[in-house]
């Protein structure tokens, strides 16, 4: 030791104790827990698609069915336009409900503790007869004029019903996650956009919401595979989704536990992409989180100033 | 620097009293800054050095008495000889004309070094994106840090981060300049560059407000030397003064730590 030099050379391993000679140990344990893994799910993949009684050709048959199709594409959209305006809505909640202002913090408050505390079937079922409880809609000044009135069966059919109660309920529980999001970001981020004379509105979008992300997206990520199988609840207000679709073909031919796996094989790819789509978000949103991460492309005019 | 000939402070504070519910922080401060003066504030901990610069620049409203930055009244306006508040957009558009150095530094973590120093430019100031990365350039280049633009905040040293949060607030093109005790959360190898940095603006002129616990920087850079204690100003005038022939005891006891 005492007669090296203190930086080694490249070439020279001779120290035993070098990092550089160092391998790992032969992984035993790791590859026996492998090989009876794959062996568990191979057996258990060729017992499912062995048994007659799954009926797979039925599956491969109805997979691409128009009227799957169709139910899929119900649930898709709900759940985008759901998704879409409940998180539009819950962002403006969240900053109502961290607000000083306590008529905006208290209505956010109250409108959160409803739409959670009270089951998304019921309140999907009463969005469909509001009709009977309110037969006209109209917006009036209190005691004043009337300004406009529609009739409620008009306004609500079954698809604003679902899309008004799937996107209220998703407002209510997506309000909390992006609440959590704000308040996780260091408060002085928020006193720096300040100081630096930037408007709340500003500060919110280029300081505080990208920094928040990173908690609000994987939550989220759960909030939309939740939804998209909620979706099949607007089956009780006549809706054709996804799941009301298969009910309808096996009522008729009776091959239940195909047609479900017919709903469950789409429930599962689209889950699929979704998660595929969450990792990139995620990984983009954590950018400048890793010390040793690679830095980031310069723009243009760095180079020209070269 | 003979900026102090000028006539009209660049900074005028009169009678700032400041309470946090019941605890006065700020028991009446005047002070005055002239265009181009580097004022150093020293005092010991929770004396209110820095409740008073964050009056400046209104991130604390204050309870009585007034200040004024180029002229304007910080926070308030008259309107038919009436002092009305300022709303959110009028005290954003005031604060553009401060700029703040923190002690934690407060980068944005999601920007790169570039991104960090061009965000105010361009969202706060109408720069366009291409004469904003310019000049962001050439003040990383002058803070010594050509060769980071590119990189994320955590992956910069303390000092390369202070340096860089320097440039971001110089990007503005302030009449002013606060800093927050800027070297505190240094290691001590990494408080000289901060330190050189400062000493070139206030050689080129800029006009700065130092709260530190820097002795040295305080007697080679200040063209005036505050002391505050309990939340007044108890001794101020050039850093020979002040700090070789302390009057006031606790300018004194406080001195004598640093000896
Ligand atoms: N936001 C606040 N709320 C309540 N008390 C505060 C707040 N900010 C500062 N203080 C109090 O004001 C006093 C002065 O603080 P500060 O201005 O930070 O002192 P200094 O910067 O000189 O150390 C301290 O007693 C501190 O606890
Ligand atoms: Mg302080």
């Amino acid at each position: 030791m005492s007669g090296k030099p203190a930086i080694a050379p490249p070439s020279g391993g001779a120290d035993p104790r070098d990092v550089v000679n160092a391998h790992a140990p032969f992984p035993i344990g790791r590859l026996i827990l492998w090989a009876v893994t794959a062996v568990i799910v191979v057996d258990f993949g060729l017992i499912v698609a062995r048994n007659e009684n799954f009926g797979w050709p039925v599956v491969a048959a109805y997979f691409f069915d128009r009227t799957v199709l169709n139910g899929l594409s119900v649930s898709l959209g709900l759940t985008v336009v759901a998704m879409v305006i409940g998180t539009a809505l819950g962002l403006v909640l969240a900053i109502a409900r961290l607000s000083k202002d306590t008529l905006a913090s208290s209505s956010a408050s109250l409108f959160i503790w409803f739409f959670r505390g009270t089951p998304l079937l019921v309140q999907l079922i009463f969005w469909y007869n509001l009709s009977t409880l309110f037969p006209q809609i109209s917006l009036a000044i209190p005691f004043g004029p009337t300004l406009a009135s529609w009739e409620t069966n008009a306004v609500i059919t079954p698809v604003t019903a679902a899309i008004v109660g799937l996107a209220l309920n998703e407002a209510a529980y997506m309000a909390e996650i992006i609440r959590g999001g704000l308040l996780s970001v260091d408060r002085g981020q928020a006193e720096t956009a300040e100081a630096f004379g930037m408007t709340k509105g500003r500060a919110l979008r280029r300081i505080i919401i990208p920094q928040a992300m990173r908690s609000i997206v994987p939550p989220t990520g759960n909030q939309l595979i939740s939804m998209i199988k909620a979706t099949s609840l607007v089956s009780v207000i006549a809706m054709a989704d996804l799941l009301y679709s298969v009910q309808s073909i096996y009522n008729r031919t009776f091959e239940i536990i195909p047609m479900l796996l017919v709903a469950v094989l789409w429930y599962l790819l689209i889950t699929s992409i979704l998660n595929v789509g969450q990792s990139y978000i995620e990984a983009y949103y954590s950018r400048g989180e890793r010390r040793d991460g690679a830095a980031a492309p310069l723009p243009a005019a760095q180079e020209a100033s070269h | 620097m003979t900026a102090a000939a000028a006539t009209t402070p660049l900074v005028k504070a009169r009678d700032i009293h400041k309470s946090f519910d019941h605890l006065e922080v700020l028991k009446g401060i005047d002070l005055d800054v002239m265009p181009g003066e580097v004022v150093v504030i020293l005092g010991p901990s929770g004396s209110g050095k820095s409740t008073f610069l964050r009056c400046i620049n209104h991130l604390e409203a204050i309870n009585k008495g007034f200040i004024e930055v180029d002229g304007e009244q910080i926070g308030y306006r008259m309107r038919n000889g009436r002092l009305q508040k300022l709303t959110g957009n009028g005290i954003a558009r005031q604060r553009r004309k401060i700029g703040m150095v923190f002690q934690q530094f407060n980068l944005y973590p999601h920007m790169t070094a570039l991104e960090n120093v061009i965000e105010a430019p361009i969202g706060v100031h109408g720069m366009n994106r291409r004469d904003a990365t310019t000049e962001a350039l050439e003040l990383l280049d002058r803070v010594g840090l050509s060769d980071k633009a590119a990189s994320y905040p955590r992956q910069l040293s303390g000092g390369q981060q202070q340096r860089v949060a320097i440039a971001r607030a110089l990007a503005i093109k302030p009449k002013l300049m606060l800093f927050d005790e800027p070297t505190s959360a240094l290691d001590p190898e990494l408080v000289g560059e901060v330190l050189t940095t400062m000493r070139d603006l206030a050689r080129q002129g800029l006009t700065m407000i130092v709260v530190t616990h820097e002795i040295g920087f305080a007697r080679e850079a200040a063209d005036r030397v505050v002391f505050m204690d309990g939340g007044k100003i108890v001794e101020m005038g050039r850093p020979e003064e002040v700090m070789d022939n302390p009057r006031h005891p606790r300018t004194q006891a406080f001195l004598a730590r640093f000896l």
